[in-house]
């Protein structure tokens, strides 16, 4: 049963993930885009990650695709003749030989590895949110916190570069 | 049981296509949306790893970046806009006045 949920998941977001870089119609895009987006939460459903889940369609799903599509109604783009560069081909031919470089790394790599403490029954018994805050607000508690004033640099950036100059800036600026 | 191979080989797929869409489109927001498609490949691979290695720290990092994914879509945004507000734009490639 879960490896047909899998099967679904994986083909599902690769078709949409191509999608999103093939349509031509930019909405259309973001449509493709905001499946994806929920089908890596399924995956991450699957992988034992409820919280990074619900966060996945939170914030992903929630806001940052409705940013890409307010910004995208805003600038009201036309959907153009030559949307692609001009020697596409040889680009994708060329990503195309890396990923089966890939995955024949993927194949010969055996994924050896220290096994850690945390195994689903033990997260099972506090729950996988707690779990996670306890480990985020301890251990990672400075990444944390750089996230905070990171995202505190992000708003003021954001509205700095899109204020429109008022008539009294213009007149303190020196020319 | 599905293989910790298989995550991955979704998660690289997911990745190059990102690669692809950054490389090929010449609009400003489907190149943004290819960046956000990468990071959500390296999102599956965080926590694919995290499940394989029973340690909770990939869920972690997977949660920091979808913060960073956050801020850097809103700056990049705000870019777009001035860009097109400007009229510098309205393609990728025609932003080349630093090209030699």
């Amino acid at each position: 049963m879960t490896s047909v949920f899998f099967v679904y998941f994986a083909v599902v977001s690769v078709v949409s993930a191509v999608l999103t870089v093939a349509l031509r119609n930019p909405v259309q895009c973001g449509i493709a885009l905001l499946s994806l987006l929920g089908h890596i939460a399924g995956l991450f459903v699957l992988l034992h990650a409820e919280f990074l889940a619900a966060v996945q369609i939170i914030i992903y799903a929630g806001a940052i695709l409705i940013l890409y599509l307010f910004v995208l109604m805003m600038l009201n783009l036309k959907s153009e003749e030559r949307y692609v560069h001009r020697r596409y081909a040889w680009y994708v031919v060329g990503m195309g030989a890396l990923s089966i470089e890939l995955m024949l790394m993927l194949l010969a790599s055996n994924y050896a590895g220290v096994k850690g403490t945390a195994t689903a029954d033990a997260i099972e018994q506090v729950g996988n949110s707690t779990a996670i805050g306890i480990l985020m607000f301890s251990d990672y508690l400075l990444p944390f916190e750089i996230v905070g004033v990171f995202l505190l640099g992000a708003i003021v950036g954001a509205i700095v570069l899109t204020k429109n100059p008022t008539r009294a800036d213009l007149e303190r600026e020196p020319s | 049981m599905i293989p910790l191979s298989a995550y991955v080989a979704v998660s690289g797929i997911l990745f190059v296509t990102g690669i692809v869409g950054v490389l090929v489109r010449r609009n400003f927001i489907i190149v943004l949306m290819s960046i956000e498609i990468m990071l959500n490949a390296g999102n599956l691979n965080l926590v694919a790893f995290a499940d394989h290695l029973q340690s909770l720290g990939g869920q972690v990092f997977a949660l920091f970046v979808i913060a960073i994914a956050a801020g850097e879509a809103a700056v990049g945004l705000a870019i777009i806009i001035v860009v097109f507000r400007g009229k510098i734009a309205t393609n990728v490639d025609q932003i080349n006045l630093l090209k030699w």
